[in-house]
């Protein structure tokens, strides 16, 4: 299991090296996004204002308060992944996004959108929020400020991780893997149990 | 009899808030530090290390452990050396309640259920949940409070089984729960089970099973051995922190019980995060006041 660094914009080639259970952590700029944000991309037909080749997107919605006309972040956390499904292929395939940041996981679609263009899931640690807020150097930008607080966030990070690589660009799965196995194991306690 | 100062339990109702969302209970770090001992596999240590490396730095800075702000629950418990006015009581804690969420000023995750509208403060209707209980030998009252989240709070399951389906069926309907959760709700998991009672009370064991500390296990013996058997056959699953594999899917299993019908079964399952967060105070009878976990 192998540890990167990676800054963004990301390629293919940072993406295709690495494999489920791997360690990253992130420099530069990312772009959260949440519900709304991507109901008005394809739901609404609106292209993003930003460019997101190369882009790594965060599942997030901010809690800022504003001093002096700008945003600044009072708690940014991440929250649960598989409500975007539906939108994550449109994004790799359509605007070249290569990295999801978020928790639990994403569905079969998003997994294969992954393989195809080389792109990958990155699990956070779901609730450190302390650690996540104290990453974020700046909120760069504010895209869509009418969603507030689901806009699209251009946020600077420093080492924003350990994020573990948990869909990979070779079909690797790290939930299903561990899903998997979960039933497999359990076959032996219940027996031994005797709840079968 | 002591006299209760309500604006003093309003300002508790508030700090409570505050505190359980910045500070972790040392039980709860105490069992994750354990957890790190023992995990063998090294995405899950990372992860672990992570979480610790979090609680620390909510605290140095003074900063929220987690964004989820959760729905407020507080937990009352009145002795007999008091004289209270309930509906001033119940009045301070939930302004208590309100003036955290807005002078701290935090995120309120309070919606109306059918239009999804936002509330401004953390309360609406029956939010918080205020509940009351009495003791003869408490002085004073102690108000826990809990700010639970969403994520573990989805991870919620009741059933009616059958008296036939015994304490085997609870032990099944209990891991095939954990199991089908995985790491969602942010694991490493407290589980907290309730078994017996009403539907609802059932339910509401459960939730009062994450209100004491890890590691305390039940003073009844073969409820403690019910409770050991169940995590280890849970961390035997190999699902791990936050559902990406290792030896810790959960840091403890409590379960509280009620006497039930003899034709019904009822047991309910409620998670908790690592989080685990809740905070208490003790407001004695002479004005004094401790705050606790
Ligand atoms: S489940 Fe717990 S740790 Fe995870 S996001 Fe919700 S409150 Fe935070």
């Amino acid at each position: 299991m192998a540890q990167f660094t990676l800054a963004t914009p990301v390629t293919e080639h940072d993406m295709r090296q690495l494999r489920v259970g791997d360690s990253v952590s992130l420099n530069g700029v990312i772009f959260g996004i949440r519900d709304a944000t991507q109901r008005r991309i394809f739901d609404d037909g609106v292209a993003p204002p930003v460019d997101l080749h190369g882009a790594i997107c965060l599942h997030t919605a901010p809690n800022v308060k504003k001093e002096d006309g700008r945003y600044v972040p009072v708690c940014i956390g991440t929250t649960t992944s598989t409500r975007m499904e539906r939108f994550t292929p449109g994004l790799i395939e359509q605007y070249g996004v290569r990295g999801i940041v978020g928790k639990a996981g994403l569905g079969e679609g998003s997994a294969r959108a992954m393989q195809r263009y080389g792109a990958c899931y990155l699990a956070i640690v779901g609730g450190a929020a302390a650690l996540e807020t104290t990453q974020i150097e700046a909120i760069e930008a504010v895209y869509w400020e009418d969603l507030m607080p689901e806009c699209i966030w251009q946020l600077r990070v420093n080492m924003l991780g350990p994020l573990t690589v948990a869909i990979d660009a070779h079909g690797g799965n790290l939930y299903e893997q561990v899903r998997e196995d979960a039933a497999k194991r359990m076959r032996d306690v219940y027996r031994e149990l005797g709840l079968e | 009899m002591g006299q209760i100062d309500y604006g003093q339990v309003q300002r508790t109702a508030s700090d409570l808030y505050v505190r359980a969302l910045k500070l972790i209970p040392p039980d709860v770090t105490a069992a994750i530090e354990r957890a790190l001992e023992h995990e063998t596999k090294s995405g899950a240590r990372d992860i672990l290390q992570t979480i610790l490396k979090n609680v620390r730095v909510a605290l140095d800075r003074n900063l929220m452990v987690c964004q989820d702000t959760g729905i407020p629950i507080y937990k009352v418990k009145i002795g007999s050396n008091v004289s209270v006015d309930g509906t001033k009581l119940e009045a301070a804690i939930r302004a208590g309640c309100a003036d955290a969420c807005v002078t701290h000023p935090f995120r309120s995750s309070i919606c109306d259920p059918l239009t999804r509208q936002n509330r401004p403060d953390s309360t609406g209707d029956h939010i918080p949940v205020v509940d009351f209980s009495f003791a003869a030998d408490l002085d004073g009252i102690e108000i826990r409070m809990m700010p639970k989240g969403s994520g573990s709070e989805n991870m919620t399951w009741m059933k009616m089984l059958l008296p036939a389906d015994g304490v085997k069926g609870v032990k099944k309907f209990v891991l095939d729960c954990v199991l089908r959760a995985g790491g969602q709700g942010c694991t490493p998991s407290l589980i907290g089970i309730g078994v017996g009672g009403t539907a609802e009370l059932a339910v509401k064991l459960a939730k009062e099973a994450l209100f004491r500390p890890i590691g305390r296990p039940h003073p009844d013996e073969r409820i403690a051995a019910l409770e050991r058997e169940l995590l280890d056959a849970i961390n035997r699953s190999g699902i791990g922190p936050m559902g990406l594999g290792g030896d810790t899917t959960s840091l403890g299993v409590h379960i509280e019980t009620a006497d039930t019908h003899i034709t019904m079964n009822p047991v309910a399952v409620n998670s908790q995060c690592w989080r685990s967060e809740r905070a208490s105070a003790h407001m004695y009878a002479d004005g004094r006041i401790e705050f606790g976990y």
